[in-house]
């Protein structure tokens, strides 16, 4: 079986920690002696009572301001996503002047649409001959200022391992086929450069508008991870 | 360092599977986590190498039973505990049993909208560039047991330098006191047959990030 470490099904991992069968003595693993609910079965579990802890402390010591953690987790849970790179995306579909800026250089070009960008986002292009797709072996880097947080998958063993060495399964794995003759380019982010995909544009889309373009761009087609939608698409 | 977070290539790992929630925090004490990483990385307290380096230096057998945020926050307390920001006693406390140190600065409401946008990495060189797009390279075979974004399938492979990226800080030297110590950085392409063998996808190429010391010329 695969290693479990999707971020969402923790209950294994806490209650390893909770009953102490995971060794936390090594040095740089700090385990908090917090006190706990009377009751054997807190609804706290370990991590979350580390958490509280951790904050407890920066706040306390002046170093983070609660409210303004709150308004960081806004930002990234109702203002940030995909959205912004869909924008970008279906820009470059009907103007070949922003196409060929957002080519030359993503981080200024996107700016130009009024969205703060930070440094070194490179946009890499899909053609007939060749499919770009996006990874990070090392760890999880991707492009939060033009997807917002990465999914869970993007972030996972399977991929990371993957993806650099069996493209074509990975996409396989997301019901995706490309033909055979079709080169598969894989960027590795392994410095602070990002990458956005600018697929092709589907076919049957002639006379759409820029924002009736951007709902057929999906986050995964911005990773390569996929195809944009079509205008047959259910 | 040969960690197992250098996984590009490795099998046994199973199938990618779409996420079953697709919010971007599944519990509450995720988004706590990557609002305090923010945080104190606004005030500079540590860079985001040295938040990977501490991730990576957590036993693979906790690495890989962890979960994302997981790995952050025992990075987190690591990184506060190294920096002298916080002690080893407090986490054990719970709470804070001395004054705060003075730090670069502490984000405020203020600095929300600037704080989103990624920041730059670039610095200025010291020196010229050493290769250029179009050379043929090979990456060192370097194994060191410190922080580097030389993943190993990639070592000792030949590739072609297809951009320059600028130069920018170093990861291995700031994640052993050796201060940003600016590299040049380039876009190395390798074959997929070159990197996987002969029975690697011939359509593959793969490319890397790759900084000015990790290559001699092929």
């Amino acid at each position: 079986m695969a290693v479990e470490l999707r971020s969402h099904k923790d209950a294994t991992t806490i209650s390893r920690y909770r009953s102490g069968r995971v060794d936390s003595s090594y040095p740089g693993f700090y385990r908090p002696n917090m006190p706990k609910h009377d009751h054997d079965h807190s609804e706290l579990s370990d991590t979350q009572l580390r958490v509280r802890a951790l904050e407890t402390i920066l706040t306390e010591k002046g170093y983070v301001d609660p409210a303004v953690l709150d308004g960081i987790i806004e930002h990234y849970e109702t203002k940030t996503g995909p959205h912004i790179g869909a924008r970008a995306i279906a820009r470059a579909w009907v103007d070949p002047q922003f196409k060929a800026a957002l080519l030359e250089d993503a981080t200024k070009a996107i700016a130009s649409l009024g969205v703060g960008v930070g440094d070194h986002l490179i946009a890499v292009e899909n053609t007939r001959a060749r499919h770009n797709m996006v990874v990070c072996t090392l760890c999880s880097c991707y492009p939060w200022d033009v997807l917002g947080l990465p999914p869970v998958w993007y972030k996972s063993a399977p991929y990371r391992s993957r993806a650099v060495m069996d493209p074509r399964g990975v996409l396989a794995d997301f019901g995706v086929t490309l033909p055979g003759e079709t080169e598969i380019r894989v960027w590795d982010s392994t410095a602070e450069t990002r990458f956005l995909v600018l697929p092709q544009r589907p076919a049957g889309t002639d006379g759409w508008s820029e924002e009736r373009l951007a709902t057929l761009v999906t986050r995964d087609c911005m990773i390569g991870m996929g195809l944009p939608l079509t205008p047959a698409t259910p | 360092m040969n960690g197992v977070h250098d996984m590009g290539g490795m099998h046994g790992f199973g199938r990618v599977e779409r996420d079953a929630d697709e919010r971007p925090f599944h519990a509450t004490w995720e988004a706590r986590v990557l609002a305090m990483q923010r945080a104190i990385r606004f005030a500079r307290a540590w860079n985001i190498d040295e938040s990977r380096d501490a991730i990576e230096r957590q036993p693979a057998h906790r690495y890989l039973a962890a979960s994302y945020y997981e790995r952050w926050l025992m990075a987190m307390e690591t990184n506060a505990v190294e920096k002298g920001l916080i002690g080893a006693d407090e986490i054990a406390a719970g709470r804070a049993l001395r004054p705060g140190k003075p730090v670069a600065g502490v984000m405020t409401q203020g600095d929300l909208g600037r704080s989103f946008t990624r920041g730059s990495f670039s610095r200025t060189p010291n020196s010229e560039a050493r290769f250029k797009p179009g050379n043929r390279v090979r990456m060192r075979n370097i194994n060191p047991p410190t922080h580097t974004r030389l993943p190993r399938y990639a070592r000792g492979h030949e590739g072609l330098i297809e951009a320059l990226r600028g130069c920018h800080v170093f990861p291995d030297s700031v994640t052993t006191g050796r201060g940003e110590d600016p590299q040049w950085l380039y876009t190395v392409v390798f074959n997929g047959r070159d990197l996987w063998g002969a029975d690697a996808d011939p359509t593959l190429t793969v490319s890397i990030e790759a900084f000015e010391p990790y290559l001699e010329p092929a």
